[in-house]
């Protein structure tokens, strides 16, 4: 059973209403892409954002991402827009 | 994919024997002085060439604001990693990278980018690239405060395309 942390930022944040979650992902969820599905899953906002129709960006363990990434058992792991920052 | 260094607000790189880059990385809510961290970099022998990139709030009217929300820990290891990169594909002496957070009002300062090197071609080089990288890569979001209400601003293609410049050569 991997238990990890998931961070929202920005817009992201403020569609779940939710900054940071602890979860126990299913034996099945093993990379980015698996876990984006599984949390879309979740429907409403969830599907809204993360279902394909918007553009965001996957961190692991503070290092950008690509889908097929595995996810390390205890990571920290951030979903976010595309970063505008400077 | 690359690794890099956990950022320190002093870092010091080892490139070569007796040449050593001096990396300042800093993300913080107050402004920054241009001259003082320029003065901090005047006083070495061997830096021929420094130059300086400041970033401003632009387009705003009085009682309008521009927020800027980070990923305190990725942010400072990403802005680390991209100095570092430069540091690796020109000759620098020394790299400052400052960026604001927080709210920030009407021509207020975002951020500063120095590079000193022995010669201009790369400190001018190294500025633009650690600019292109931080604007695509560095987990910063603007939020605009207007008569209108709060807005996130959507990243631009421009900033992607310059970007790639870097990584055809």
């Amino acid at each position: 059973m991997n238990t990890i942390k998931i961070l929202y930022f920005a817009r992201l944040r403020e569609a779940f209403a939710c900054a940071e979650e602890n979860v126990t992902l299913p034996a099945e969820v093993h990379n980015v892409a698996a876990l984006i599905g599984w949390l879309a899953a979740r429907g409403g906002v969830w599907t809204d954002e993360l279902g394909g129709k918007r553009v965001f960006r996957v961190a692991i363990n503070q290092d950008m991402a690509r889908f097929d990434a595995p996810i390390p058992p205890g990571a920290e792991v951030a979903i976010f827009p595309p970063v505008t920052g400077g | 994919m690359r690794r890099f260094h956990r950022a320190r607000k002093w870092q010091s790189f080892r490139r070569s024997p007796g040449a050593e880059m001096q990396a300042v990385i800093r993300v913080q809510q107050r402004d920054f002085s241009l001259a003082e961290e320029y003065d901090c970099l005047a006083g070495r022998t061997d830096i021929g060439a420094i130059v300086a990139f400041v970033g401003r709030v632009r387009d705003l009217a009085p009682g309008e604001a521009l927020e800027l929300e980070h990923y305190p820990g990725m942010t400072e290891k990403a802005l680390a990693g991209i100095a570092e990169a430069a540091q690796q594909r020109w000759p620098l002496q020394a790299v400052t990278v400052i960026h604001r957070v927080g709210k920030l009002g009407p021509a207020e300062q975002i951020v500063l980018v120095l590079t000193a090197s022995t010669h201009r071609a790369a400190a001018y080089e190294a500025n633009a690239f650690i600019m292109d990288y931080l604007k695509t890569e560095a987990p910063f979001w603007k939020r605009e405060h207007t008569a209108q209400g709060a807005q996130w601003v959507d990243a631009r293609e421009s900033d992607e395309t310059a970007k790639l410049r870097w990584e055809k050569q």
